[in-house]
């Protein structure tokens, strides 16, 4: 069998974090009664005209700046035809001959080191509403809350050939967009959507093989599979010296596995032209001067601000710069007086550590950082001691407890209390003569037992180096 | 009443002369008298008279009000009105009723006008007679065998008849010229951008405008005043400080000098887009700036008095030769060289030239005008409004069977010809083309404007043609509009003006184009064409008057 490799491009949906949708004035918000956000423009009235949404324009230029693209001095907006219900004026208003962004690039840090992908164009589009199927009834409803919700489509060039390095592009995509504040890009919320075109073709070989688009894929995992399914697929096909069909296929992610939604012979005419409902787009230097002057900040700048004025290795700054919401956290926790290296471990320990056991995303992170300052401070103070600290957090990373009063009402906070631990270490002696014994008999390690035992009886609570030396006094003593 | 003007009218309604109630009784009997002539497809009877109430008391508290406050006025049936049913006279919205009203129709409340009814037109505006409509054919009144001209028919149908002294009609290919011509109705297509396009139910986007219809100059110059305006809706309006076309027009009897009251230039190439000031002129690829306002300044045009023959003078006029070539009729190219000579005795410099690119018009418009309208025609699907077949088995067959039974020929007709000139593979061929060949026909017009001020046409080739006439002949339809196409094509204004009539009787109209914005001169050229006695009182329109039908 031939060696194969993998080409793959994406297409990357983002839906943007404006207050109204595209080309009117209704609120983009989620999670409203179905038709709730909707007028006659987004309805698809007849005599409706569509008003572009300045901010949309800017979160594009914004995210084209940052991805190096490009910017159009002169862009427009073209209709895309097709019929489907979810489309309330059976036409798609969208950029395809002249987008806003185009010719840019990112590096991506997968496997070995760094990679820079291309991106072809990045346009602004509007979104569809949604079909919602009733089987019962047998009939379909529409909702067109989401029909004009403002899109970029992020259209990168073949330059992927793993999983891996599709996962950290979009995850880069993600940091960025996220600390332009321009989209909180959630793949299971569907505010991100990527569609991936995959061909495979025999190692040296120089032009593509016929590739398939990918659709549906809602999680990095997701897409990973997905990628090594259709890699499988294709290598298949050639081995056994069928054809790949250009085709449109919808992963499965229950099963597994893609079927085909439309090969290129029924692909649709969508009957491009330009709207001529919205004038061109002239975008002037001051106005992108503008844009650029209004960046935030961005992770590289937090990387190097983060070394120098709250002195933590560069490995935790880059860390913690990984996602937006991690550097919210530490911010604000550090804001709060808390010394940012131990809230740098806590991010990089224990919330790091529950995120991936948890299969869970950083964005939906509910620590409130007053209360991680609040364990950060208890754990100085000696008030809790560190193996109930982790107990203690995990409270706060699941339900956002106030440290302080939940280990008062569960009792937590460490004893510390010499008279109150002798007590227990004298109890403890006394129902386990046999490791006393052994300790007397020169055993030195049977202490451990003996800790253990006292830690067990405090329910943890006790201060470990306190029980450690008690214990060595109280021993040494008992033979006496 | 049937001898006053709009602007008369209104004047005696604020001196309370006479009360609006009166003039809306006498209205709607006028409009039960023309039943025959099929002007209206909605009386609004119940909502007049509540609103004739409104604008009654707010004269009666002296209130000011626009110089047409009170005065009935007919609406083309592809303008929205919140609560009343608007069907494009297309079975499809035979039952549709908007939840929002048009722009205009704010504008025409806000100055007090009354809004009495819906009229007749081709259906979706597609239509150069006025008979494609799913209501049946417009009638013209002055001659009932004939047709009104389309798509406006209606409302020029009601005007001639007297039913009403004002109505709206829109223009996308000569749909308000037609049928003004047909009927001795004066018709203005204003400049692309001057009058707002939310809630008109869309045709060709880039070439719709609405405009005012009238028996006279002057009162549709008051109404094209009171409807234009920038508008936050609509992307294509332009941001202009003021758009005053009537004002010289009031005082043609006094020493009002047009550039007293010219436009305010500075603000005028500002396009506005919307309310973020987002993007810039399209239109004329970027180059509005054209100054009219100096040359008026300098050509020192003085009105001192519509009697005055030299009131046009320093007016230069072009009538493009090869546009009066084969196929226009002898008594309308008499009629050109007639009204010549009129503005030549007004003082007007009247030269012959050749425009060029004539015969790429008509195919350039319709290659455009097809393509937008078979996109703006996709959400009429029977999904969320409008006709939905019964017999349906699947979502396909919703569509095609709601759309086969909702759309009449001439609209299937262009939905599936601008379906294919779209198309991959034919895209380039013929859209793209066209839109090339529109730049072309542009630059024609802009190259004739730096010369003159305004430029003189025929409306139609011919007079109206009978009832049931032209359906047989669409090539010959297509091709009335070609002196009309024009004015669409290139953004630029537009009036018709009675212009006499032909030996059997038919009017004659004939039109000024001007040049982006330059309503004023075309406004005055043709006020002077009119009062030098081819206005309303022609032979024709005397008689329907006679007749009393007014």
């Amino acid at each position: 069998m031939a060696e194969y490799e993998t080409v793959i491009g994406l297409e990357v949906h983002v839906e943007l974090a404006t207050k109204t949708k595209i080309f009117c004035g209704c609120s983009t918000k989620f999670g409203a009664r179905p038709n709730e956000n909707t007028c006659p423009v987004c309805m698809g009235m007849p005599g409706t005209l569509p008003v572009l949404n300045k901010k949309v324009v800017e979160y594009a230029i914004a995210v084209g700046l940052a991805l190096n693209c490009d910017i159009s001095r002169y862009s427009k907006f073209d209709r895309k035809n097709y019929f489907y219900p979810d489309n309330p004026q059976n036409y798609q208003i969208s950029q395809l001959y002249m987008p806003i962004c185009t010719n840019g690039f990112v590096n991506v840090t997968a496997g070995e080191g760094s990679k820079k992908i291309r991106i072809h164009e990045i346009h602004m589009e509007e979104d569809a509403g949604k079909l919602i199927h009733d089987d019962e009834e047998d009939v379909s409803l529409i909702d067109y809350n989401r029909a004009g919700v403002p899109l970029i489509e992020i259209v990168s060039e073949p330059d992927m050939s793993n999983a891996e390095e599709v996962i950290a592009y979009l995850k880069k995509l993600k940091t960025v967009i996220g600390y332009l504040g321009a989209s909180d890009c959630k793949l299971q919320e569907g505010s991100m959507r990527a569609d991936v075109n995959l061909s495979v073709r025999p190692v040296g070989k120089k032009e593509l093989g016929t590739r398939t688009e990918m659709k549906n894929l809602s999680s990095f995992r997701a897409i990973s599979r997905a990628i090594e399914n259709e890699k499988k697929r294709q290598i298949k096909l050639i081995e056994n010296g069928e054809r790949v069909i250009q085709q449109t296929r919808h992963w499965d992610d229950k099963k597994g596995e893609s079927y085909s939604m439309r090969s290129k012979e029924d692909a649709m005419d969508y009957r491009y032209f330009p709207e001529p409902d919205l004038m061109p787009l002239i975008i002037s230097e001051k106005w992108i001067d503008e844009i650029k002057a209004n960046e935030p900040e961005m992770a590289e700048q937090k990387i190097e601000r983060y070394i120098l004025q709250f002195n933590i290795p560069r490995y935790d700054a880059e860390q913690i710069t990984s996602e937006k919401k991690f550097t919210e956290i530490f911010e604000e926790t550090v804001d709060l007086g808390a010394n940012p290296k131990k809230v740098s471990n806590w991010i990089m320990g224990e919330t790091m550590r529950i995120l991936k056991e948890e299969k869970d995303e950083p964005e939906n992170l509910n620590i409130s950082p007053k209360h991680l300052a609040k364990l950060i401070e208890i754990v100085d103070n000696n008030t809790i001691n560190s193996s109930v600290a982790k107990d203690v957090f995990l409270q706060v990373y699941k339900n956002d407890v106030d440290p302080e009063v939940f280990v008062r009402e569960n009792s937590l906070a460490q004893v510390s209390d010499a008279g109150e631990l002798e007590g227990i270490i004298l109890r403890i002696l006394s129902e386990n003569p046999k490791s006393v014994g052994d300790y007397m008999a020169g055993k030195k390690k049977a202490i451990g037992f003996l800790v253990g035992q006292t830690m067990k009886a405090t329910k943890g609570t006790a201060d470990p180096a306190m029980v450690n030396k008690l214990l060595t006094k109280l021993l040494n003593g008992y033979g006496n | 009443m049937k001898n006053l003007t709009a602007l008369e009218l209104s004047r005696k309604i604020k001196e309370k002369e006479i009360s609006i109630k009166e003039v809306l009784d006498y209205t709607f009997k006028s409009m039960e008298d023309n039943k025959d002539l099929n002007s209206f497809v909605l009386e609004m009877r119940d909502e007049a008279y509540r609103q004739a109430e409104d604008v009654q008391k707010k004269i009666d508290a002296n209130e000011e009000l626009s110089s047409l406050a009170g005065v009935p006025i007919a609406i083309k049936d592809n303008i929205c009105i919140e609560g009343m049913r608007t069907t494009c006279c297309s079975k499809m919205l035979e039952n549709f009723i908007p939840t929002y009203s048009a722009t205009v129709i704010e504008r025409l409340r806000a100055a007090g006008l009354i809004i009495v009814g819906k009229t007749n037109m081709d259906e979706f505006a597609m239509g150069s007679t006025g008979e494609t409509g799913y209501f049946g054919p417009c009638v013209n009144p002055i001659n009932k065998g004939y047709v009104t001209g389309g798509s406006s028919g209606g409302s020029a149908a009601a005007i001639a008849s007297g039913q009403v002294k004002l109505a709206l009609g829109s223009d996308t290919g000569g749909s308000i010229r037609l049928p003004g011509a047909y009927c001795n109705v004066v018709g203005i297509k204003p400049t692309y951008g001057t009058v707002s396009r939310n809630g008109l139910i869309a045709y060709a986007s880039s070439f719709d405008q609405i405009g005012p219809m009238a028996e006279n100059v002057a009162d549709a110059a008051a109404l094209l005043e009171i409807i234009s305006g920038h508008d936050a809706f609509d992307s294509t309006s332009l941001n202009k400080e003021s758009y005053d076309f009537s004002g010289f027009l009031n005082d043609f009897a006094g020493e009002n000098t047009i550039n007293g009251n010219a436009l305010n230039i500075n603000a005028l190439n500002e396009n506005a887009l919307n309310e973020n000031a987002l993007n810039e002129n399209a239109l004329n690829g970027n180059a509005l700036n054209i100054n009219i306002s100096n040359k008026i300044a300098t050509n020192e045009i003085k009105v001192d008095n519509i009697s005055n023959i030299n009131n046009l003078k320093g007016l230069k006029i072009g009538i493009p030769v090869d546009y009066l070539g084969d196929g226009l009729d002898d008594e309308i190219r008499e009629s050109i060289y007639k009204t010549k000579e009129i503005l030549e005795k007004a003082g007007a410099i009247v030269s012959e030239f050749e425009m060029g690119m004539f015969k790429y018009s008509v195919p350039a418009y319709y290659i455009i005008a097809c393509a937008e309208a078979s996109s703006n025609l996709e959400r009429y699907d029977g999904v969320k409004y409008g006709l939905r077949a019964k017999d349906y088995s699947e979502l396909h067959s919703m569509y095609k069977k709601s759309r086969s039974q909702g759309f009449g020929a001439e609209v299937k007709k262009r939905i599936m010809l601008g379906s294919f000139l779209l198309s991959s593979g034919y895209y380039d061929a013929y859209y793209i083309k066209a839109l090339k060949t529109r730049e072309l026909i542009k630059q024609c017009f802009e190259n004739a404007l730096n010369t003159y001020d305004c430029i003189l046409l025929p409306v139609s080739p011919s007079t109206a043609p009978r009832l049931g006439e032209s359906l047989k002949n669409p090539l010959k339809m297509y091709l009335s509009d070609v002196y009309n196409v024009s004015a669409n094509l290139c953004g630029l204004p537009a009036i018709v003006f009675p212009a006499g009539e032909s030996r059997e009787g038919l009017p004659i109209g004939l039109q000024f184009i001007g040049r982006r914005f330059g309503e004023q001169e075309i406004l005055y050229a043709a006020a002077t064409c009119e009062a030098a006695g081819r206005g309303p009182e022609s032979k024709a329109a005397c008689e329907a008057h006679e007749r009393g039908v007014v």
